[in-house]
């Protein structure tokens, strides 16, 4: 019998030996993450953290080993009041992005039929964030301001007789810009979570006699759940590390604790602003895990 | 446990923009029975279900149940459950509640509800799982969740979309046998969609074959198989070959069909007149080989393909204008004398097993 053989097949080549251990090779499968989040994540925060204990004056850091900066960040008056302030616009923040958020996805994920309309709606959702946050923030001053456009029409109106001061320059405004900037790290998620709702478990609990709203409060709230935790997350990191909101909508009138490190940053008082980041850092980590104690969100990822 | 209710269809359809998925259908189910709404994908089965269920409202017509028009109440009001294809169990709940769902709406109190829950997943062999989620269950499972869930309401006819199409082979066999005891033990009406044949002969009483939101057929089981009433019918049952052509001489003793550049072949008289186009259909069990006793029961053609099937043989022949024609042949018979692909065959059948098929109304 003839063999067919195919040039350059079968002749054996001299083999390089080469051999990676499998354990080997899985570590050098994980470093490349590794080193991109130890560079750009662990070391940054491993300097802020040492560097919080250092001591400074008004020119030049020390290396040491000091709590001063700790005692004096938490034993400050204004520290706690600044912590308040944050807080507070976190919350009403919070609570403003969740109720319109879902509303939003509510009306995307069960009133739009098609899929291709909902595409475009979500889309039409997503063009503020094609200009800066700057600029949006910046772009409410000509609508809020002393002779902006909802002023002068009350003016006019006759149904005030001096523009309305509270408006720009104040919590109110503070509230508004971030509600602006962050309603749809709200949307997103819980219209993801809201999409993989099986429909027929609607009718199925129309079937078992629920109404609209038991329906709502019943079977689609339970199950957006997952989505208004991760916009929660999203939302609240998002508020509690805000300063340019803070300072253009205020007017310097207020005060959030990124605004506060910022300012001790200016003033090269560095170890007390690391304190005051580590601080933060670890009370917003522990509202994330507060937020993970009470919704399972591992079904989203 | 509850009074099964009658349900009738008088010409309903359901018009969505331009096209028609049910065509003015009426249909009567009696108290009690097991109806098969039975047909190929969209043909208006579903539909005629979700309008029954109230989740689709009517185009036109009017929906009964045990003498109430119910056409225009909420599903909750008509008396009636749904379970649904992939069960819609609320993933978020455990058994018992998902079971005391209706309860809940009702405003009926947690202790009496979640007992009443229990109560019914102990009848569904259920109990050990009750703290579950439905993830945690298997198909099978989930169908009896399901059947509970729409049992617990008391309705007087339970409606099935397609209850076993999740199932794999083996499961589905079984739990068809959980459907009909489960039937006759509570006595209420069941309405069964499906696209099996198989498993509409197993469970029904009625048979109801739908094609294009038309219905062809209303029958029994048996009345559907041995006697289909149109072309389509005997084609989707399976086991029949059917004979197209045009009515060459029509006379009261007999009818005389010619296939197209084919055979003529002969069927008792019916009202057909001559040139009129006709179906006949031939079970494929009653096709014996060999030469036809009369002319016009039978032709030769060339075998096709033959299959071995275990107790029997299934021949495929072509011949006498007729593509494709299928004889079921008792194994002993086929290899007495076996046949190959390509040879030459005498086919035959008895006068009474010839079916004049009519059309669809």
């Amino acid at each position: 019998m003839a063999t067919v053989r195919f040039i350059g097949v079968g002749e054996s080549k001299p083999k390089r030996n080469i051999r990676i251990s499998p354990k080997l090779a899985a570590y050098l499968q994980a470093a490349p993450l590794t080193v991109i989040l130890g560079v750009f994540l662990a070391l940054p925060l491993l300097m802020i953290l040492v560097v919080s204990f250092w001591d400074y004056d008004f020119a030049q850091m020390y290396p040491d080993f000091l709590t001063m900066n700790y005692v004096e960040t938490l034993g400050s008056w204004v520290t706690w009041k600044t912590y308040l302030n944050t807080l507070k616009f976190a919350v009403l923040v919070w609570a403003i992005t969740l109720f319109i958020g879902f509303w939003v996805a509510y009306f995307l994920a069960f009133h739009i039929r098609t899929t291709a309309m909902q595409m475009v709606l979500f889309l039409v959702c997503t063009v503020p964030f094609l200009t800066s946050n700057i600029i949006r923030m910046i772009s409410w001053i000509p609508v809020l301001g002393r002779n902006g456009l909802i002023n002068s029409g009350l003016v006019n109106s006759g149904l005030v007789s001096e523009p309305v001061e509270w408006l720009l320059y104040s919590d109110f405004a503070v509230v508004l810009a971030m509600v602006h900037l962050y309603t749809l790290f709200m949307v997103t998620p819980i219209f993801n979570t809201l999409m993989r709702i099986d429909k027929s478990l609607v009718e199925a609990a129309r079937d078992a006699g629920a109404t609209s709203w038991q329906v709502l409060t019943n079977v689609i709230i339970p199950l957006a759940k997952p989505g208004m935790a991760i916009g929660t997350i999203f939302v609240v990191t998002l508020v509690m590390a805000d300063f340019s909101t803070v300072q253009v909508m205020s007017g310097g009138q207020s005060a959030s604790v990124a605004l506060m490190m910022k300012n001790q940053m200016s003033l090269l008082q560095y170890p007390a602003a690391a304190a005051n980041a580590v601080v933060l850092l670890i009370l917003v980590l522990s509202m994330v895990a507060g937020i993970l104690r009470i919704v399972d969100i591992r079904k989203e990822l | 446990m509850s009074k099964a209710a009658e349900i009738e269809i008088a010409s309903v359809s359901k018009i969505y923009g331009n096209t028609t998925a049910v065509h003015a259908i009426s249909l009567k189910i009696p108290a009690g029975s097991y109806c098969c709404l039975l047909g190929p994908s969209g043909c208006g089965k579903t539909s005629t279900l979700r309008m029954i269920a109230g989740h689709e409202s009517v185009s036109g017509g009017d929906i009964l149940l045990g003498n109430k028009n119910v056409t225009d109440l909420a599903p909750a009001e008509r008396g009636t459950a749904m379970m649904f294809q992939s069960y819609a169990l609320f993933p978020h709940l455990d058994l018992v509640d998902n079971v005391a769902f209706s309860m809940k709406m009702k405003g009926v109190d947690k202790e009496t509800r979640r007992a009443k829950a229990l109560d019914m997943l102990k009848l569904m062999q259920l109990e050990p799982y009750a703290s579950r989620r439905p993830a945690q269950l298997s198909g099978g499972q989930q169908q009896r969740v399901a059947l509970a869930r729409a049992l617990i309401t008391d309705p007087e006819a339970l409606l099935l979309d397609e209850p076993l199409s999740a199932l794999d082979p083996f499961l589905k066999i079984r739990m068809r046998a959980e459907l009909k005891k489960l039937q006759t033990s509570l006595g209420i009406t069941f309405v069964h969609v499906t696209h099996s044949q198989e498993e509409a002969m197993a469970l029904a009483d009625i048979i109801v074959v739908m094609n294009d939101g038309r219905i062809e057929q209303a029958a029994a089981p048996r009345t559907v198989f041995e006697r289909p009433a149109t072309a389509f019918v005997a084609r989707f049952m399976g086991d029949h070959n059917v004979i197209s052509g045009r009515a060459t001489s029509s006379t009261p003793s007999g009818l005389s069909l010619t296939v197209l550049a084919g055979g003529t072949f002969s069927a008792p008289a019916c009202g057909i007149p001559e040139g009129g186009p006709v179906d006949l259909a031939i079970r494929t069990d009653r096709v014996q080989i060999g030469k036809a006793a009369q002319d016009g029961l039978g032709f030769t053609g060339s075998v096709s393909n033959i299959e071995y099937r275990g107790s029997s043989v299934k021949l495929t022949a072509t011949g006498a204008g007729i593509e494709e024609f299928t004889a079921i042949i008792s194994d002993r018979e086929f290899f007495e004398q076996p046949i190959k692909v390509g040879e030459a065959i005498q086919l035959s059948w008895d006068a009474g097993d010839v079916i004049v098929l009519g059309k669809a109304q």
